[in-house]
């Protein structure tokens, strides 16, 4: 698949006001940052403007007209981005980001266990997703906190433990089977890593996974922006993705799980639009995915979420992913020249995605963010929720330079000049 | 970069007063969440005279040049002062980096922090710059100082 031509980058560009934009008194602007939050294109803020311009009404509540088209809008755009990831309409649960989808199951978890929460569920599901003492949860060692502190939370609940697959030195996963066992419940781990661009080998988990019957959770929040994701031929149990950084608005996440996970689920926000029958004792609930939605629902995001992946799938997702892979390989081999640059993670650009994080010898990764800031490239620097993984590879914070579907060669030569002031700046050698 | 002018970078490479020492009245560990940055701290308290004096401050930082110079600064002009005076200088680095530029700071009060003049204009960085100064109004606290008033 070829990677965009320097036409179709121009125009998927000028679909970008913001890039056009200039910072720090006159600089172009740069951005890479895309890891963190994707710019939006005129069609993602033309349809959520059209939404409350013509169709806004409270979603699933009302039988007004504008009640129903905005519920079919809303309940349309769970079917468009069903199909982006190649899932049904009522397997998919809208939340306010990524981070509340990866709660939401750890609370399902969580509430599991209380009294009654699974009556007349599947026994054998309902098994599944109790946890106890005894009972283990795995991630990595490359999550990002999303997907650390919420499983560290339902072991403290819960009495479970938590255990990690390590990551090696060049950013890799450690052998999962000397972490995966009978003892685990849930592996949740990261399709591919926020700070390294690791791509993880899903099918390797996910098999571990399966011989011993447990759960997988996959946290697809940086690759559904990058790369054709596919929920079936992925096979895992639940899928985590998070709208702003699929060029989506932000306040919508999206999970993803099996039907009959979620028929079996007790649910983790209680309130109105959620339930079956209300009793002034106790209440009843609505079948998936309403139960998993209390509370007026985010439908302009939603609309918006849709029309992201109309945008994505008219580029085509082959192609974006051929695109951030010849980014990807540019600026390995470009920093590779640059003995006083370390990148972290997998130096093989085949296997990573979307972010490459480094270091530059004597030089704290704040000020390189800041030096490069003045000059309009805008990078993050830190440990981009990820301090374990930091900690790992033995460096304090790092500076990430991040793609989207809109960032040209260009971009990455502007980022190198500005970077190559550095060295100078703070008088270490180059 | 107007940024790092020399004293920054200075104060950042050969920090004054670093390292941790022994005979302290309170230690302290800071860390800035966003990144990651932290800094130990003690200090070690005169109290023979009608007021405190900062007999010594000592402390270990891991952080970018901003913070760490902001944290060598803050050793050099407090060290043998009187504590009052040094909350003092505290104010005027705290007023000068919150003014978003307006106030370019007085040398007679905060000495080398005038260099830091230039963080004001990055509202992220602030937080850098007080980093040193917020670990050592605690561990004044915690030394039993009431600095309740001396905050701006
Ligand atoms: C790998 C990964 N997981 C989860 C998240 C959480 O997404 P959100 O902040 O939108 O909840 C992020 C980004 O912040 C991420 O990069």
């Amino acid at each position: 698949m070829p990677a965009l031509t320097a036409g179709e980058s121009a125009r998927i560009r000028a679909d970008f006001p913001i890039l056009s934009r200039t910072v720090r008194g006159g600089a172009p602007l740069v951005y890479l940052d895309s890891g963190a939050t994707s710019q939006k294109p005129l069609a993602v803020l033309d349809a959520e403007r059209d939404f409350y311009l013509r169709h806004n009404a409270a979603v699933h509540r009302g039988a007004h007209q504008l009640a129903e088209e905005a519920t079919e809008a809303f309940e349309g755009a769970r079917g468009r981005i069903a199909r982006f990831v190649g899932a049904q309409p009522d397997e998919v649960v809208f939340t306010k980001n990524g981070t509340e989808a990866i709660n939401l199951v750890a609370y399902a978890m969580s509430n599991a266990g209380a009294p009654g929460a699974l009556d007349g569920a599947d026994p054998e599901v309902a098994r599944r997703l109790q946890v106890g003492p005894g009972d283990e949860i795995v991630v990595t060692e490359m999550e990002h906190h999303a997907n650390l502190v919420p499983w560290q939370e339902l072991c403290r609940r819960t009495g479970a433990t938590l255990r990690w697959v390590g990551v090696t030195d060049d950013g890799y996963l450690e052998d999962p089977r000397s972490v995966i066992g009978p003892a685990t419940k849930l592996v949740a781990f990261t399709h591919v890593s926020n700070v390294l661009g690791t791509v993880v080998d899903v099918a390797d988990l996910v098999s571990a996974a399966r011989e011993v019957g447990v759960l997988t959770l996959l946290d697809a929040c940086q690759s559904v922006p990058h790369q054709p994701v596919d929920v079936t031929a992925l096979d895992v149990d639940f899928l985590v993705f998070t709208g702003h950084k699929v060029l989506g608005p932000s306040g919508v996440g999206v999970l993803w799980a099996r039907p009959e996970l979620l028929a079996a689920m007790p649910p983790f926000l209680t309130g109105g639009s959620m339930i079956e029958i209300v009793h002034m004792e106790r209440s009843t609930f609505a079948p998936p995915p309403q139960r998993f939605e209390a509370g007026v629902p985010v439908a302009a995001q939603a609309v918006g979420l849709a029309a992201a992946c109309d945008y994505l799938d008219t580029v085509g997702m082959e192609r974006v992913a051929a695109h951030d892979h010849a980014l990807m390989g540019y600026t390995l081999e470009q920093l590779a020249q640059r003995p006083w640059v370390r990148v972290l993670g997998p130096s093989d650009p085949a296997h990573r995605v979307g972010a490459v994080a480094f270091t530059v010898e004597g030089v704290h990764p704040h000020d390189v963010g800041q030096v490069l800031d003045d000059q309009g490239i805008a990078v993050r620097t830190g440990h981009h929720c990820a301090w374990p993984l930091h900690r790992r590879l033995r460096v304090p914070a790092s500076t990430r330079a991040s793609f989207g579907v809109y960032t040209t060669t260009a971009e990455v030569d502007a980022f190198l000049v500005a970077l190559d002031r550095v060295p100078q700046i703070f008088g270490v050698s180059a | 970069m107007d940024l790092y002018g020399e004293l920054i970078l200075e104060h950042s490479k050969r920090p004054v007063h670093a390292g941790l020492r022994d005979g302290f009245d309170a230690e302290v560990h800071h860390v800035n969440p966003t990144c990651g940055d932290e800094v130990t701290l003690r200090v070690h308290l005169d109290r023979a005279g009608d007021e405190p004096v900062l007999q010594d401050l000592s402390y270990d930082a891991l952080g970018c040049s901003i913070s760490t110079a902001a944290t060598s600064m803050l050793a050099e002009e407090s060290v043998g002062r009187p504590v009052r005076e040094t909350l003092a200088t505290y104010r005027g680095i705290h007023a000068m980096l919150m003014s978003k530029g307006a106030d370019p700071g007085d040398p007679e009060v905060i000495g080398d922090a005038v260099a830091l003049a230039g963080v004001a204009r990055y509202p992220a960085r602030v937080k850098c710059a007080l980093l040193g100064w917020s670990a050592y109004l605690d561990a004044l606290a915690r030394a039993g100082v009431d600095i309740s008033g001396m905050r701006p």
